[in-house]
């Protein structure tokens, strides 16, 4: 048996890695989103309020919350769609500000006293979510829709010019994007059972955004390594006492400058692929 | 070029930018079936006009006709999936894709949106045999899995014309499809065009080389300051004085 510790670690790692998903999603067609917790936040009140108020069945709140989410991630996505590179970042970055302070001022769910009442679920469920949504994506990167997000990503212009409808297709990211930071977010509600407003504030943002880089930002396993890193190596440097989270940022700092593309790639992609056909 | 029901008309396209006139009612045509060809010197607006016809400038005044439909409002996407495919003049690849990439995402969506979404080797057979068609037809087989970026100058060009070509275009747009090629890539590609048009593919191109323009065209337009100052079948076109005067004499 793994201890109520390590399963807390193992739960938090499978909804860092939707939440980094996300992102990696958003990211694939060149737009960067700092406003992820927003949707995440978004996703874990309305699956809470959903099984705590409307006695929905989690599975089915999550997938309400998700379409919810996905639809806001449009609304948007339209007019982030002006908005490119640093702007961009900044736009969503208000965008998941002004969803935290909306909370904080929503008395009906709580307000700064937070939510509570969800029934707990476990890491099984939690990962299960996360394995099924890392294999969805890891199928829609052998698509021709895919393909279509990373023409977008290399050349707006060009993608146009050969046909693809590039607004749609950004905007659709998004709504993907923020539809899987919903579930992340309802997943995170019911292993916690308390949220408040806090919870989804920009550093949880970051976490997702460097979750994404670190791993490796061109292939859906990179979410997966980052998203471990970023829960396991604190933990592994406890030794360290107080230092640890300053060896944490350090480690980070050194590995982005050694692995600019993140620990894995595509080309890490290929040769293990035709290792595998070697063997 | 006055043939009846040709496949794309402008009928005077005019593009201001600011004060600068790039096009002063400009009047063209492309008959179907037809190599056409549109030269002049640096500046005189030929890259306008493509980016005219295939929308990523709007006209100030005038219009573009394709099959006897009205373009010029629509965006670049709609018109490319109408039927016009283009080339830029410095090659504009994607940076992160392969050879074969660029023949697929290019391709229009045929069936359901899961169809697109799923993975194109179960889901898609039609679009893998057309980009297996286009790639055999370029004859870029031995570079199918490389990153197209990361290829030679000529075979870059190439690659860029297949992604063209493999939406199946009715006219392509070809601006300086030589420029930076050697003899045998020149060559190469000049046959690759014939075999191109003997197929049914109609064609518009810019291009600075002489002898290629004469070989391919059947037809020329002459720009100068913005405007077409010549037309006609390339032996005439190069012996017009007014031609030799604003282009052609000052490379002789």
């Amino acid at each position: 048996m793994i201890s109520t510790y390590n399963a807390g670690l193992f739960a938090e790692i499978g909804i860092l890695i939707l939440g980094a998903l996300s992102v990696y999603v958003i990211l694939s067609t060149g737009q960067l989103s700092l406003g992820n917790a927003g949707f995440m936040g978004i996703g874990a009140y309305q699956t809470s309020f959903l099984t705590v108020e409307a006695g929905l069945p989690i599975t089915l709140a999550l997938l309400v919350s998700a379409i919810g989410c996905a639809a806001l991630g449009f609304l948007v996505g339209f007019p982030a769609l002006r908005l490119r590179g640093i702007y961009l970042a900044i736009a969503t970055l208000g965008f998941g500000e002004m969803v935290r302070s909306l909370f904080l001022n929503l008395d009906r769910l709580g307000g700064a006293g937070g939510y509570h009442g969800m029934k707990s679920i476990s890491g099984v469920y939690i990962w299960s979510w996360t394995l099924g949504i890392l294999v969805a994506i890891m199928l829609l990167e052998r698509s021709r829709l895919w393909l279509e997000f990373r023409a977008v990503h290399d050349d707006e212009t060009a993608a146009g010019l050969v046909g693809l409808n590039a607004t749609a297709i950004k905007v659709g990211a998004f709504g993907l994007g923020a539809g899987i930071a919903g579930i992340a977010g309802g997943l995170f509600a019911h292993h916690y059972l308390y949220i408040e407003p806090g919870n989804f504030g920009f550093e949880r943002s970051i976490e997702f955004v460097l979750a994404a880089i670190l791993g490796g930002s061109t292939v859906a396993p990179g979410a997966v390594v980052g998203a471990g890193l970023l829960v396991l190596l604190p933990e592994w440097l406890r030794f360290l006492a107080d230092w640890r989270l300053a060896a944490f940022g350090a480690l980070l700092v050194l590995m982005l400058l050694i692995r600019r593309q993140g620990i894995l790639d595509r080309t890490t992609f290929s040769r293990l692929g035709l290792r595998r056909r070697a063997a | 070029m006055n043939g009846a029901d040709p496949l794309l008309r402008l009928s005077g396209v005019t593009k201001h930018f600011g004060g600068i006139i790039a096009l002063a009612n400009v009047s063209c045509s492309v008959p179907r079936g037809r190599i056409v060809g549109v030269i002049g010197p640096n500046g005189a607006g030929k890259t306008t006009v493509f980016n005219i016809i295939t929308g990523a400038y709007s006209a100030t005044a005038g219009t573009v006709m394709l099959d006897g439909q009205p373009i010029q409002d629509l965006k670049p996407h709609q018109i490319a999936r109408r039927g016009i495919a283009r080339t830029f003049q410095n090659i504009r690849l994607f940076a992160s894709m392969t050879v074969w990439d660029h023949l697929l995402v290019a391709q229009p969506h045929r069936g359901s949106a899961l169809r697109l979404a799923l993975p194109a080797s179960w889901a898609d057979p039609d679009a893998l045999q057309q980009a297996e068609k286009v790639l055999v037809f370029f004859g870029l087989e031995a570079h199918r899995d490389r990153l197209a970026k990361s290829l030679p100058y000529g075979i870059q060009r190439k690659v860029e014309i297949a992604r063209a070509v493999t939406a199946g275009p009715k006219l392509l747009l070809l601006d300086e499809p030589v420029a930076g090629m050697n003899e045998q890539e020149s060559d190469d590609l000049r046959d690759l065009l014939f075999r191109l048009n003997r197929d049914g593919l109609s064609v518009l191109l810019i291009e600075h080389d002489m002898p290629f323009v004469m070989q391919v065209c059947d037809y020329l337009y002459v720009f100068d300051f913005g405007a077409v100052i010549a037309e006609g079948h390339p032996d005439l076109v190069r012996r017009n004085p007014v031609v030799l005067d604003a282009y052609l004499g000052q490379e002789g």
